[in-house]
């Protein structure tokens, strides 16, 4: 076969406007459905308003509320939902309505829609905070300063990033109907162990270190270190999350080379 | 140029099983083909082959003479698959549109949709659709990138006849306009109708490559029928080399490729016939010679 001269060069559309499209057209469809709005916006702050109504009053530690405490721990709590659902139950279900293989048939480079699935998640992510922020300001008499806010925002979106690899993992092996079973089975017990649901120094010692060893205990360890309650330092958090991050990706990627093989070989 | 679309001894195996053996097939700009063939006989597998999704374990698959998977190639294919889904909280207008981004020049969104029939139900979330509108919402998605090539695998089925005659009349209007239209089918009169050139695939070979007219014309076999107040069973047959053979309250329809020494024989045995016919094939039967398969189910 001799080498293609085509009379004219086929052009590719811009890439650029396909990651908006995409991204957006995520956003829509992920806020029409409830199921997953109201588990990423709506939960957090309903357990906050719940807690904060019963325990609001008490202080933590000396200069910080037990509404802080909370509020940061369900901000965390927020922003894990969006990893682990959003990749979990969001890829799974793409996979099951097949709208994976009609994507790969289409001009649309497979990395786009990946990366509009991550640009998707830190925008929900920002969108769930300042909610929670709105909420906890207003209602929880919390007051934290702007750079407080910030560091706050950054150590959320790192510190869940272990949360996409494993909803990315649960995402690309697991049915629709079981990925949300096994997102929910895998993830709430990690909030419990963690002390993001309880406070950590209530759990009896066994519990504790089988808690310390989980990536969602380092994750709110981060967040923690921005209003002081923290018992970790940052390092040794980011050094948790970093390993789990590997790990945990490289789970994913794993297991979506075996789905990809299987459907596109 | 190169052609549009071509396998070149093309091959794809499963595991054991090899799904498509050595298929090749040139088809120039502007030809509407049919690929036709019962079911599991390879023409998703040649289709998937065709777009990128899975790769020849041998021979070349090409679009424009370039990889089915180079992006150039796939900015000029347009695809209606058999299984596919979109997401359910958008509306056709935004499946339509969002689809439309990833082709250099797509038709206006509206238009698009007008093609497909849908202008109604542009706002409606693609949840609410009926069975019969969400297929003219793949439709839609396929066309809307103003492809030069669109793939059409088994897009009739579960279409009722009106939404069925629409959507052939749509792709008729496509071919005219140059566009390069492969479809597949397992409703062969849809491949007669619709196409000027059949591939038949069975078993993942090619069997058959010519018009409809050729392919008719290539069987040998007629078609007898005939009504009878004899209470005839299967065993009457037995020893005569006749296929297909169907004895119902309509009466006696048979296959056979020497209709007169049947005929003949039956005669001879002194049968009661009435209402005898002896036609040549129809494309079903044409299809049914060529490829050896016992008549199909459904029909």
């Amino acid at each position: 076969m001799s080498s293609a001269v085509l009379a004219t060069p086929a052009a590719t559309a811009p890439v650029g406007r396909m990651l908006w499209k995409q991204t957006v057209a995520l956003l829509l469809a992920r806020l029409r459905n409830p199921a997953f709005s109201v588990l990423s916006l709506g939960l957090p702050v309903m357990f906050f308003l719940l807690f904060n109504a019963i325990f609001g009053s008490q202080h933590v530690k000396t200069g910080v509320s037990y509404a802080t405490q909370i509020m940061v721990s369900y901000a965390t709590y927020a922003v894990g939902n969006i990893s682990v659902y959003n990749f979990g139950i969001g890829l799974a279900t793409d996979r099951e309505r097949k709208l994976d293989l009609l994507q790969r048939a289409m001009p649309l480079p497979p990395w786009v829609a990946i990366v509009a699935y991550i640009v998707f998640a830190l925008v929900f992510a920002l969108i769930a905070l300042a909610i929670l922020a709105i909420v906890g300001t207003i209602v929880g008499g919390v007051r934290l300063g702007a750079g407080t806010w910030v560091g706050l925002t950054w150590r959320l979106l790192v510190g869940s990033l272990p949360l996409i690899g494993l909803g990315m993992a649960i995402g690309y092996g697991a049915s629709a109907s079981t990925a949300s079973a096994l997102a929910n089975m895998i993830y709430l017990p990690m909030l419990f162990l963690s002390g993001i649901f309880v406070p950590f120094n209530v759990l009896p010692s066994t519990i504790q270190s089988i808690g310390k060893f989980l990536p969602t205990y380092h994750y709110a360890q981060l967040a923690w270190q921005t209003i002081g309650t923290n018992t970790e330092s940052t390092f040794t958090a980011l050094m948790w999350i970093a390993g789990w991050s590997i790990a945990l990706f490289a789970v994913a990627l794993r297991i979506y080379r075996l789905d990809v093989d299987q459907k596109f070989r | 140029m190169p052609p549009v679309i071509e396998l070149d001894h093309a091959s794809k195996r499963f595991g054991h099983i090899e799904a498509v053996k050595d298929v090749s097939f040139e088809i120039g700009q502007g030809e509407l083909v049919a690929l036709l063939g019962p079911n599991g006989a390879g023409k998703t597998t040649s289709i998937t082959l065709l777009l990128g999704l899975r790769t020849p374990s041998a021979g070349h698959a090409r679009i424009f003479g370039l990889s089915p998977t180079d992006r150039r190639a796939r900015s000029r294919v347009g695809v209606m698959l058999q299984e596919s889904g979109v997401p359910d909280t958008l509306t056709v207008h935004e499946l339509v549109d969002l689809f439309s981004s990833y082709y250099p020049h797509p038709l206006p969104v509206d238009q698009a949709i007008g093609l497909a029939g849908l202008t109604e139900q542009s706002k409606q979330q693609s949840r609410k659709l009926s069975g019969g509108q969400r297929q003219r919402l793949y439709f839609a998605l396929a066309v809307c990138g103003d492809p030069d090539v669109i793939f059409f695998d088994e897009p009739t089925v579960g279409m009722d006849v009106e939404s069925r005659r629409v959507f052939l009349a749509s792709i008729k209007q496509f071919a005219e306009q140059g566009k390069t239209i492969m479809l597949t089918t397992h409703y062969l009169e849809e491949a007669d109708e619709l196409a000027e050139r059949i591939i038949v695939i069975d078993r993942g070979v090619l069997v058959a490559d010519a018009s409809p007219t050729e392919i008719k014309s290539r069987v040998l076999a007629k078609r007898i029928a005939f009504r009878s107040s004899s209470h005839l069973r299967e065993a009457d047959f037995e020893g005569l080399p006749v296929t297909n053979l169907k004895i119902d309250e309509k009466g006696v329809r048979l296959l056979s490729n020497s209709p007169e020494a049947v005929l003949r024989e039956l005669f001879r045995r002194n049968l009661d016939i009435k209402d005898l016919q002896v036609t040549g094939a129809d494309l079903e039967e044409a299809f049914l010679s060529i490829t050896g398969q016992p008549e199909p189910a459904a029909s």
